[in-house]
């Protein structure tokens, strides 16, 4: 994707633009020169100089571990807690495995540790407001919650977090009588400044760097509206001159609103026996053709509007129109006959010879959301054509038609009038040799439009990853307990390969804390809650285990749990943020464990032993299983490990790991 | 309850005639002329159908709800005797004159009523005014839609008597709580919420919003309690218990009753069988349970047998294959091996046998005696009809070309030697040495030779393959999918040595008897898997609306119009209605924060008691609206007006809530309170207009003109039907 970036052509992709902006520098800055092609997973690099942008990549997940330690430090003030997760995750093939290649979730990853770190700070920073750490900590907040948002829109979650944290915060401070409502008031500004305002502006900026980057017409353009396109250059919409405003006589492309549908289309082939009636087909295409090229026409006369001794007579709001096809000179027409695909609604034909036809070629035009009488603006109006007989609507159901429909999209008339983007259709070109053409930098769609187009467009392919019915597909639940990898390099079976998969001693670890957290956590909260007095110790301990533990355990929630109710097809690699957090819990929680095992005990060079032994087993168990299961991450040969002769043999604890 | 005695009877009398005045109108609306119109309207449709699958008792399958709902409506069918022989095919149809209209009706129109008195109790649990509760309840009265919807067989109206009831016992049971725990009637409303919650569930799954709502403040209050010092912590403990018994165990115990009793209702066999797994079918009466009754229950060597997809999507179908051969050619240019056709044929045929054959030896009949195949067993399978041997190869499957594709071995002698070893693999065995058992046993076919997983992709081929679905061998089987799994669902031991005999032999049924049955919670759980997971057809509707047109009333559901005159009955409520109590949620909110705000600077401006009284109302009404409306809008099935009806009803209650708030607290001088009272008595008039000028729409007892209808469409999105003469 880096390639796009450095090549300057357009490009469409799911996710916002940053991640693949800063792989894209870091291939700049090491020379690598974008021409190797990304087709599938397996293709050598060959003599590309791809070392810079894997190595970007690679710093960045290797910064998560000092991140991890960093929080848990600053959350529960021991070295061990924090020891024991920065071991968990360096001893984790899945982190390991993630970060080692060109991915956007080492990346991702990072900015979620790195806001969440930055928070944690802010807040030991409380009793100091206003004071310069506290300014740089809040302010990098902000700034780390842009990048995550920027990567992939699952940083949505990390600012559901901050803003969470944030407001409790405040809620806080406004429950503080020692305050004034301006010193409060002082606290809020400077929180939507650096938490709303500073974020928001970082994120436009990127996306205004990715306008400005990829200003050439490229493989993207056809999910965008004419608008977009006119943008790029390269593109014919791009620097064209058109006149403004649709007159009768007009030859005119006309296009539909919603991504991926097309041109208007016809051509002369008949819809096939036992289809409706057996009249010319008209369908919606993609591609620029001449077929798409249609006429305006007045509903009642035939008369050639193009005579120039007749004055020109702009087409309006409500006007009846019959459009016919330039090429086979037919009515657009529709009856009550059933549509090919979508039974539902009416079929629609080119009807009539010569532009002769009857009154079931004629359509009312009108534009959303204007008033009766204003004219019809090229690429700006949207425009819905009303079929008058029937009153149906001119849509495209975005059905593919079988091979008779030479695989086009189906056009219907639906008699539903809901306001559907199927049903909304724009005019893209437009020659009318009687009209004055403009520059079409004048139409030229503001900023704000084009990143609200762009992020419609990402929503709506987010929402089209579906999976199919009979694919295996990863599911949420899947994920904590481990239960399958995912394959990363090496085609055949037994080829060198890499697999992501989490190691398992860690990631069970961390599924049993979640548990033992949640256990312990009600007692201590029950406790409370009946007015038991805690020892003092005790009540040091369950202070980091329900705020620190707590912030964790809600960072695990909100990176896991929205997963459940997504329609799109879902990976394995996107549990890995919330195991980021769900390590973290695992560190503080053994690590107030042992203590509080500890405390218990009477003799207190027992107890300090019993702590030292516990952490040095828990760190020693996972470097042991990290030696077991390194092979995942550096890559493995040989035969499937469920083959006795493989180096992996043995290792397969679950019968769904295919490495 | 004696306490009771000792009270003025005046009292209670006072209270009961209100109750009895409100349920006597609450009837009278929505009981009048219940009969009318003697024709399917609307969704009776489909509703109809189901009851009338209950009067035969004949299995049957519905996504949309839990059996409970259905079990009422076929209840009104069963005390009307209702026999279940009408057609439900056409909205508008006239009904026949076995169909007992009235008693079907009855049920959801006597629900509704009831709603009306409800209102008014909770209005006065929640600790509010008699006024208020009264307004509560005149408002549902008069409310054109919940009307509507509660005089046909729909469950709607059902299900919001159900979430009424379940928060007017809660809060009863909460202001027990206060006086006298563990009193009878303590006891009695706790079971009622967890009962009425059940029900709610039930009836439709939405029903589990309004639940989880009750359990949230339920937590909160036992919350409170851990907190209460002065109780000890067995009596803590006896509270949670009783509690976590009634709201958590009595609901779940319910539903599994419900399906018990579904289950045990309709026990024929019928046209939804086929979604269901062999051994669910093989449980009802007739249908597969004639033709397997009396299999032998071990696959053996020699066995004949069809495999049935477990997985069944996009059509339940079985593994198929036929005398035709692929095409030599692809139509885009892609070869195949132009053997036999395998496919997944969704219909019963005799060329989806099978017989399953021991690789060492020639015979294909079943020893004496029978040699059971096990988890792990290599075996071949050979079509019955043509002696064709299942067989995969390194070819691309004809339209998953990352597959390869499946066929019956034809020697061609082009060096192409068949690969037909499978090695059977159990996925349910009990041990590694199970034995492969008819029905029960979920097997998947691994191939010898490439170790590919015999799998449905889901396709359809096209013509040269008649339309059938397309069978691969996936190589690289990412795990568990049903689609790769098959059970054998009819079984006999084949005795034929001759093909000609064998075609005989499996022309012919099978025979002998042995009885198996699942047991009820394995088939509840199937059930409700099926149900969950079945797909609704998102088609659109030409009624069908968003979350956002609900809450302004830009949408109508035209349900019925009479056949000659333009009678005709229409989904709309009283906009007077829907305006204020949108306008009143607002004005709860906005007051909320107001006060948590000041409250939070340590600025009371209501008194402690009536503050808490003021949360619970917003918690239970603000709260039963945002709950039972805000999740339709990530549901992405088709969604109709009528959805919006629970959360409506909370929001009428919320209404006097905020009226009642503000002529106490807000106008502080008498003469504001006056005019205030003024400003509302015109405000229901104004109410009770719109309910009289929509009345025609609501009950289609009159036939108005077109002009008068044309009048009526106060708004362009309201598709009134009006006749063109």
């Amino acid at each position: 994707m880096g390639s796009y970036y450095i090549n300057r052509t357009f490009f469409f992709d799911v996710h916002p633009p940053l991640g693949k902006m800063l792989i894209g520098l870091a291939g700049y800055l090491s020379g690598y020169d974008g021409t190797f092609l990304f087709q599938k997973p397996g293709d050598k690099y060959e003599h590309h100089n791809y070392m810079g942008m894997r190595g970007f990549c690679a710093f960045l997940g290797s910064l998560l571990v000092p991140f991890a330690y960093l929080i848990v430090l600053e959350l529960s003030k021991s070295l061990p807690a924090a020891l024991l997760t920065a071991a968990l995750l360096t001893f984790d093939t899945g982190c390991l495995t993630l970060s080692q290649y060109i991915l956007l979730d080492p990346i991702l990853m990072f900015f979620i540790m790195a806001a969440m770190l930055s928070m944690v700070k802010y807040n030991s920073c409380a009793n100091r407001p206003f004071s310069a750490p506290w300014w740089f900590w809040l302010s990098l907040t902000g700034i780390n919650l842009a990048g995550a948002l920027g990567v992939k829109f699952v940083g949505l979650f990390i600012i559901l977090q901050v803003g969470w944290n944030t407001i409790s915060d405040l809620w806080h401070l406004f429950g503080d009588l020692s305050l004034s409502v301006v010193t409060v008031g002082k606290h809020l500004t400077a929180r939507i400044l650096c938490l709303i305002v500073l974020p928001l502006t970082l994120y436009t900026a990127t996306y205004a760097v990715h306008f400005m980057v990829l200003n050439k017409s490229g493989p993207g353009d056809g999910f965008f509206s004419s608008a977009f396109q006119a943008r790029l250059s390269g593109n014919n919409l791009h620097n064209a001159s058109i006149p403004e405003h649709l007159a009768y006589g007009s030859v005119i492309t006309v296009k539909n609103l919603r991504m991926a549908i097309g041109y208007l289309h016809s051509h002369r082939h008949l819809y096939p026996e036992g289809i409706g009636a057996r009249q010319q087909q008209v369908t919606t295409y993609l591609h620029k053709d001449y077929n798409n090229l249609w006429i305006i026409k007045k509903h009642n006369t035939n008369a050639d509007p193009l005579d120039p001794s007749l004055p020109v007579e702009f087409v309006r709001h409500g006007d009846i129109i019959r459009l016919e096809h330039k090429e086979t000179s037919r009515n657009l027409h529709s009856h009550y006959h059933e549509a090919p695909l979508t039974r539902k609604h009416y079929q629609v034909t080119g009807y009539g010879i010569n532009g002769t036809g009857d009154s079931n070629d004629f359509w009312r035009i009108e534009v959303i959301n204007r008033k009766f009488g204003n004219r019809i603006k090229v690429l700006r109006s949207r425009i819905r054509l009303i079929h008058l007989v029937t009153g149906c609507v001119l849509g495209s159901s975005g059905k593919v038609l079988p091979k008779w429909g030479w695989e086009q999209l189906e056009v219907t008339c639906t008699p539903y009038l809901k306001e559907t983007l199927n049903s909304i259709w724009n005019v893209e070109d437009h020659i009318n040799p009687k009209l004055p053409n403009i520059s079409l930098d004048v139409l030229q769609p503001s900023f704000p439009e084009v990143l609200l187009e762009s992020h419609m467009v990402m929503i709506r392919g987010n929402n089209g990853l579906k999976p199919k019915d009979n694919e295996f597909t990863s599911k949420p639940w899947h994920w904590p307990i481990n239960y399958q990898g995912l394959r990363f390099s090496g085609i055949n079976d037994t080829d060198f390969r890499v697999y992501l998969l989490g190691n398992p001693v860690v990631w069970w670890l961390n599924l049993l804390s979640i548990a033992l957290y949640l256990l312990l956590g009600s007692i201590i909260a029950v406790a409370v809650q009946r007015g038991a007095h805690l020892p003092v110790e005790v009540e040091g301990l369950s202070q980091v285990l329900l705020r620190g533990g707590g912030q964790l355990l809600l960072g695990w929630i909100l990176h896991y749990f929205p997963f459940f109710l997504m329609g799109r097809i879902l990976y394995f690699h996107h549990y890995f943020p919330a195991m980021l957090f769900s390590s973290m819990l695992t560190g503080i929680l053994w690590d107030t464990l042992l203590r509080l095992w500890a405390w218990s005990l009477a003799s207190s060079s027992l107890a300090r032993g019993l702590y030292v032994v516990g952490n040095l087993s828990l760190l020693l168990g996972t470097a042991y299983s990290f030696y077991l299961f390194h092979p995942l991450a550096y890559g493995m040969v040989g035969p499937l490990a469920q083959d006795p002769r493989s180096p992996m043999a043995g290792l397969r604890w679950l019968e769904s790991w295919d490495f | 309850m004696l306490g009771f005695l000792k009270h003025p009877v005046v009292v209670t009398a006072d209270i009961n005639l209100n109750v009895v005045a409100l349920t006597a109108m609450g009837l009278l609306s929505r009981l009048w002329q219940l009969s009318y119109p003697r024709a399917v309207v609307f969704d009776e449709v489909y509703y109809g159908q189901y009851i009338s699958f209950y009067m035969k008792r004949i299995f049957f399958l519905d996504g949309s709800g839990p059996p409970f709902g259905h079990m009422l409506l076929a209840l009104g069918g069963y005390l009307g005797g209702f026999d279940g022989n009408f057609l439900w095919n056409r909205i508008g149809a006239e009904y026949s004159s076995n169909v007992p209209v009235w008693s079907l009706r009855l049920l959801p129109a006597l629900t509704g009523a009831l709603s009306v008195p409800m209102a008014y109790q909770i209005l006065s649990e929640l600790g509010f005014s008699h006024c208020a509760a009264m307004g509560a309840a005149l408002l549902m009265l008069i409310e054109n839609a919940l009307i509507t919807q509660s005089r046909l067989m729909l469950l709607e109206s059902v299900l919001i008597f159900f979430n009424l009831l379940a928060v007017l016992s809660y809060l009863k049971f909460s202001n027990s709580q206060k006086q006298r725990p563990f009193s009878p009637s303590w006891w009695f409303w706790l079971t009622l919420t967890g009962v009425a919650c059940s029900c709610a569930v039930g009836v439709k799954y939405v029903g589990v919003f309004t639940y989880l709502l009750v359990l949230a403040v339920a937590g909160v209050h036992a919350w409170h309690l851990i907190g209460d010092r002065s109780l000890s912590n067995v009596s803590v403990l006896c509270h949670l218990l009783a509690r976590a018994a009634a709201l958590l165990v009595v609901p779940a115990a319910m539903y599994l009753l419900f399906f018990y009793v579904h289950l045990s209702l309709v026990y024929r066999s019928g046209p939804h069988d086929q979604i269901m797994s062999s051994a669910f079918q093989a449980s009802l009466e007739g249908g597969l349970a004639r033709i397997t009754q009396g299999q032998p229950l071990e696959v053996a060597y020699g066995s004949q047998v069809t495999l049935k997809n477990v997985f069944g999507k996009p059509a339940p179908c079985w593994l198929h294959s036929h005398q035709s051969t692929y095409p030599m050619i692809y139509e885009n240019g892609r070869g195949s091996s132009h053997q036999q056709q395998v496919t997944c044929y969704p219909f019963k045929d005799v060329n989806n046998w099978w017989i399953v054959k021991d690789p060492g030896r020639h015979q294909l009949v079943v020893s004496n005696p029978p040699r059971p195949v096990r988890h792990g067993d290599v075996v071949q399978l050979v079509h019955g009809m043509t002696t064709r041997f299942l067989n995969t190869h390194d070819v691309a499957a004809p339209l998953s070309p990352h597959s390869q594709e499946v066929s019956c071995y034809i020697d061609y002698n082009i060096s192409m030697p068949p690969q037909n070893l499978w090695r059977l693999d159990i996925v349910n065995r009990d041990s590694d040495a199970g034995v492969w058992k008819t029905i029960l046993s979920e097997v998947r076919l691994v191939h010898v030779n490439t170790s590919a997983v015999l799998k449905l992709s889901g396709a359809h081929l096209p013509d040269w393959g008649f339309r059938q679905l397309e069978v691969v061998g996936e190589k690289l089987s990412r795990g568990y999918h049903e689609s790769t799994v098959w059970n054998v669902e009819e079984h006999r031991y084949g005795k034929s040595q001759e093909q000609k005999e064998r075609e005989v032999e499996l022309h012919s049924p099978t025979q002998m008897d042995v009885h198996r049955n699942l047991s009820f919670l394995a088939r509840f759980l199937e059930l409700q898997w099926r149900m969950l997971t079945a797909k609704s057809d998102g088609s659109e509707h030409k009624y069908s609306s968003s979350p956002l047109d609900w809450v302004t009333l830009d949408t109508s559901i035209a349900y019925w119009l009479h056949p000659r005159t333009s009678a005709q009955i229409h989904l709309l409520g009283n906009v007077v209605i829907w305006a204020s109590a949108s306008l009143a949620t607002v004005v709860y909110a906005l007051l909320f924060f107001w006060y948590l705000l000041r409250r939070r600077r340590k600025i009371c401006d209501l008194p402690e008691d009536s503050w808490l009284r003021w949360v619970l109302a917003g918690a239970l009404c603000a709260g039963g609206w945002a709950v039972n409306y805000v999740p339709f809008f990530l549901m992405e099935k088709t969604l109709f007006l009528y959805h919006y009806l629970p959360a409506l009803t909370f929001q009428i209650l919320l209404l006097p809530v905020v009226l009642q708030h503000i002529s106490d607290h807000l106008c502080r001088t008498q003469l504001l309170r006056s005019l205030f009272s003024a400003l509302l008595v015109a405000w229901y008039s104004c109410a009770c207009h719109v309910f009289n000028t929509l009345r025609p729409l609501t009950y289609g007892d009159k036939s108005l003109s077109p002009s008068e209808l044309k009048a009526l469409r106060w708004k362009d999105s309201w598709d009134i039907l009006i006749r063109k003469y």
